[in-house]
């Protein structure tokens, strides 16, 4: 799952909504920037403040600090975005409002990927005239190199994800090219020429599109290469070059020389200058914000304080985008622990809940809309179903007794995990309690640090069978927005593992893995799609996981901006490619 | 030497404790840097790039030689020499911790030396003069100021203080510029910063010096003082306010000794890069060679500052002077 940025300053954010009230006075200049708000959502539907103009500084401020700045070393969908600025990726994202956002364009290639071998074989040929910005070219072999040493070296750059490894043929047993240092490195990846590559598969894949839009595949020249200290002297790909760098505090970008306007048709190359605050007090970031001069870089949406002051005024409120984030919030429920073995029982969990009362207690409508599906709304392959509807989406009390006696039981006892440092989650666990309580479930709540959910509790299948937890809480947000992205984690059966399980449910059906499976070595998107979509309607059907809401950020639009769209491929953030400022 | 084996017993502490208490395990420890689902072999080859496959007292051998002797890292295809002191190399960011402290204890150092001038300053003051005219309307609004600023945390006045004087009317800066390049500017920007720790403080020596100079006033020796035919203003300051400083030095040095290792709420508060929000964005991604350094830092500082302290009673205090 890519990581999204989680504010934690718990503190500050609660001595703040004491001082909610002090701004009033704000009011009356909200529209000093000259522009006039454009409305609220506008980002979603159309890019906002359309600019060409070409000048000025534009700030990103980030309350936490990425995991680094090194393209091959990162899996934060924000730096997936930025790192675009300087890193450019063979395919990327078109800037464009909502799902239109996830439409995969070349970007150093030159077309799509061409696929052979029934989608195990994937060439890309690289556009003409590609250059560092220090002049030299960029050819296929760099990569080559970005893949392998992103992939491969693990014990260096770790924290990125590896889907290279898994999916190309040999990955296993490569070494990566810190370690193995002959000339021709990973033999499935063949660079016959300086512009063209072709990858190898080991199983048919037909969205490798997806995965070579990560900034894994922007090409690093090896020769500049200096494993984890890469980060300090990166040498761009793309419009903007670094000018300086000072790790866990600030980066500043200005424009690349070197790089030509004839091989990108996606990078304007706007604003002069880049500026990167880290660590930046998030209500800081609020106000800056606001104040028309920031962007919110984790894209987290703003803070508690700062939604209730945006919400309470129309003119406000015309500033901003309530943006679906490319994540559901659900409950697993686990097929290994009685009485839930048993589909009507696992039912009546799906009919007891009222998830209005879940929706309000992470924090209303603006932070999520009330999910029916496993696929968000904005990931493609998605089709609108509701199995266990009910009046209002409060539940179905009658139902969901009815379920229960045709699974032979009168009252269940079981534990819901939540994590005990989100207290969103444990306030929805609380409200799914109550829910369950109505109809004789009995649930108590356990608690687990979010550290060590995956690694030692939650995501640990004999640990929940011994104790008893038949219901999870969980998130999720897909590494590529596709169904197979979304999917694949958290339904198929192979992904079970014995720690850091994401299949929650321990889903194993053998319908579901075969779509899945055969979804992706399907050419026809058409096909796959309605593959993806018959996949989230037999889970459904065998109630394996309670969607609860397809989660959303309250992002505010910063009015000196220009060329603000909200983008579904990052997670519901601004595209950060064109981003200028009018002043 | 005692300051050495204070130093080095703290170390030493957190060397073992921090990674038990936290109840992780090579393991755990090395996974936290990988990412998505790592096989047995990425973890094992992490935990050797790190370290963590020794046992304990190598690595706590490793550790001292590098602050004494530096270090060598062959992380990737470069080997990278980390000079003497050397505290590590970071798990998370890969960055040598030394330079980011160093880099960082400006921002810190100014934060701690404008704040305690302030609060030494208003603390003091109040304080002698509310002890001076005890029970009048001075002394008790002052009290009840001291109060409140005692009682208020920091994340509300830090807050509060950007809020009003940052947004509201904007007096003053809000990025810090460092000394060497605009002291004007450097002063602009940590004056809200500055004021809001210094009314946390001065409520607290306000009342010290208080109660102190309550005591001293009522001793033998002003009373020969005065009988003496001194100035009234010299009885105070040269006679009661000397003799009741001994406790306010104890307790400043302590203080400073504290926010030199870092303003935790105080830096997070005002965005400031000191050693404070070092400290805290290490903890939170558990990244133990820098949570090492600061507190070795802190350590440090506190030690020295005990030390000042007991080098300081003896100027202010006659009574304590070795004859």
């Amino acid at each position: 799952m890519r990581r999204s940025a989680l504010a934690a300053v718990a503190a500050i954010g609660a001595a703040t909504l004491l001082m909610a009230g002090c701004s009033k006075a704000d009011d009356s200049k909200s529209d000093n920037g000259g522009t006039k708000a454009a409305g609220a959502n506008a980002a979603t539907k159309d890019v906002v403040n359309a600019s060409t103009h070409k000048g000025g500084t534009v700030t990103y401020e980030l309350s936490d600090v990425p995991d680094s700045f090194d393209p091959g070393n990162t899996y934060y969908a924000y730096m997936y975005n930025f790192s675009r600025l300087y890193a450019r990726p063979l395919m990327t994202f078109e800037p464009g409002p909502g799902s239109k956002g996830n439409t995969l364009v070349p970007d150093l290639a030159a077309s799509k990927g061409v696929s052979s071998d029934g989608g195990k074989t994937w060439t890309y040929k690289l556009r003409s005239g590609l250059k560092y910005q220090d002049g030299t070219a960029i050819t296929s072999k760099d990569v080559k190199y970005a893949v392998e040493r992103s992939n491969f070296a693990r014990d260096v750059l770790s924290l990125g994800p590896n889907y290279f490894q898994q999916f190309l043929v040999g990955g296993k047993d490569y070494k990566g090219p810190y370690k193995d240092k002959s000339a021709e490195g990973l033999k499935s990846i063949a660079t016959p020429d300086d512009t063209t590559i072709v990858f190898h598969l080991n199983t048919a894949f037909q969205e490798f599109d997806y995965l070579v839009a990560a900034p894994q595949t922007a090409p690093v020249p090896q020769a500049k290469d200096t494993g984890v200290d890469y980060v300090k002297n990166i040498v761009s790909s793309g419009s903007y070059q670094f000018s300086s760098y000072e790790d866990g505090k600030s980066a500043t970008l200005v424009r690349n020389k070197n790089w030509d306007p004839k091989t990108d048709p996606l990078r304007k190359q706007y604003p002069d200058k880049i500026v990167v605050n880290l660590k930046v007090n998030a209500d800081t970031i609020d106000k800056d914000v606001l104040a028309g001069n920031a962007i919110d870089m984790g894209g987290t949406g703003v803070q508690a304080a700062t939604q209730a002051q945006l919400l309470t005024s129309a003119d406000k409120k015309a500033g901003t985008d309530n943006t679906f984030g490319g994540r559901l919030v659900y409950m697993a429920i686990n097929t290994k622990v009685a009485p839930f073995t048993n589909v009507q029982c696992r039912k009546a969990v799906e009919y007891a809940i009222d998830k209005v009362s879940v929706q309000t207690a992470e924090g209303g409508p603006i932070r999520g809309e009330i999910a029916t599906t496993v696929l968000p709304p904005d990931i493609t392959g998605y089709v609108k179903d509701d199995q266990y509807a009910s009046t209002g989406n409060k539940g179905d009390v009658a139902k969901a007794k009815a379920a229960l006696q045709a699974c032979g039981k009168t009252t269940i006892s079981t534990n819901l995990s939540a994590r005990s440092d989100r207290p969103q989650e444990i306030s929805a666990a609380t409200a799914i309690i109550n829910s369950l309580k109505a109809v004789g479930i009995n649930a108590s709540l356990k608690q687990y640090p979010s550290g060590k959910y995956f690694t030692d509790y939650a995501g640990v299948p004999k640990f929940t069978e011994q104790q008893n937890i038949g219901l999870i809480m969980m998130q999720w947000g897909a590494d590529w927005p596709s169904g197979y992205g979304f999917e694949q984690q958290i339904l198929n059966g192979a992904a079970i593992g014995a720690s850091g399980n994401t299949n929650l449910s321990q889903y194993d059906n053998k319908t579901v893995n075969n779509l899945l499976s055969k979804a992706i070595g399907t050419e026809d998107v058409t096909t796959r799609n309605s593959m993806y979509a018959q996949v989230d309607k037999q889970t459904m059907s065998d109630a394996v996981l309670v969607p609860l809401t397809y989660f959303k950020v309250l992002l505010a639009r910063p009015a000196n901006y220009s060329n603000l769209v909200s983008t579904a491929a990052f997670s519901g953030q601004y595209d950060y490619l064109n981003i200028g400022t009018t002043k | 030497m005692i300051l050495l084996l204070v130093v080095s017993a703290v170390t030493f502490g957190i060397f073992f404790l921090l990674p038990r208490l936290a109840g992780q395990t090579a393991d755990q420890l090395a996974q936290q840097y990988i990412g998505k689902s790592p096989s047995a072999a990425d973890i094992a080859a992490v935990k050797h790039n790190l370290g963590l496959d020794q046992p304990l007292y190598l690595q706590y051998w490793h550790f001292i030689k590098g602050i004494v002797a530096g270090a060598t890292y062959n992380l990737g295809p470069t080997t990278v020499h980390c000079n003497a002191p050397c505290f590590g190399y970071s798990f998370k960011d890969h960055v040598e911790v030394w330079p980011q402290l160093t880099s960082r204890l400006p921002v810190t150092v100014s934060l701690a030396a404008g704040a305690a001038v302030l609060w030494l300053v208003s603390g003091v003051t109040v304080g002698v003069i509310s002890a001076l005219k005890p029970r009048s309307f001075f002394d008790r609004a002052f009290m009840g100021v001291a109060l409140a600023g005692v009682s208020l945390p920091m994340f509300f006045t830090g807050n509060l203080a950007i809020l009003l004087f940052t947004y509201q009317w904007p007096i003053f800066g809000r990025t810090y510029v460092p000394f060497t390049e605009n002291p004007a500017q450097w002063a602009n920007t940590l004056f809200p910063a500055w004021c809001s720790l210094a009314l946390l403080y001065s409520a607290i020596y306000a009342r010290l010096t208080r109660s102190g100079m309550l005591e001293t006033m009522n001793e033998d020796f002003i009373r020969t003082a005065r009988a003496k035919g001194l100035r009234e203003r010299n009885v105070v300051v040269k006679h009661g306010l000397r003799a009741a400083l001994t406790p306010i030095i104890t307790v400043f040095g302590m203080d400073l000794g504290l926010l030199l290792g870092g303003a935790l709420i105080t830096e997070s508060v005002f965005s400031l890069h000191g050693i404070g929000q070092y400290a805290v964005q290490s903890i939170e991604s558990n990244d133990l060679p820098p949570i090492l350094g600061v507190t070795l830092l802190a350590a440090f500082f506190v030690v020295i500052a005990n030390l000042l302290v007991d080098l300081l009673y003896a100027a202010a205090d006659p009574r304590v002077r070795l004859s």
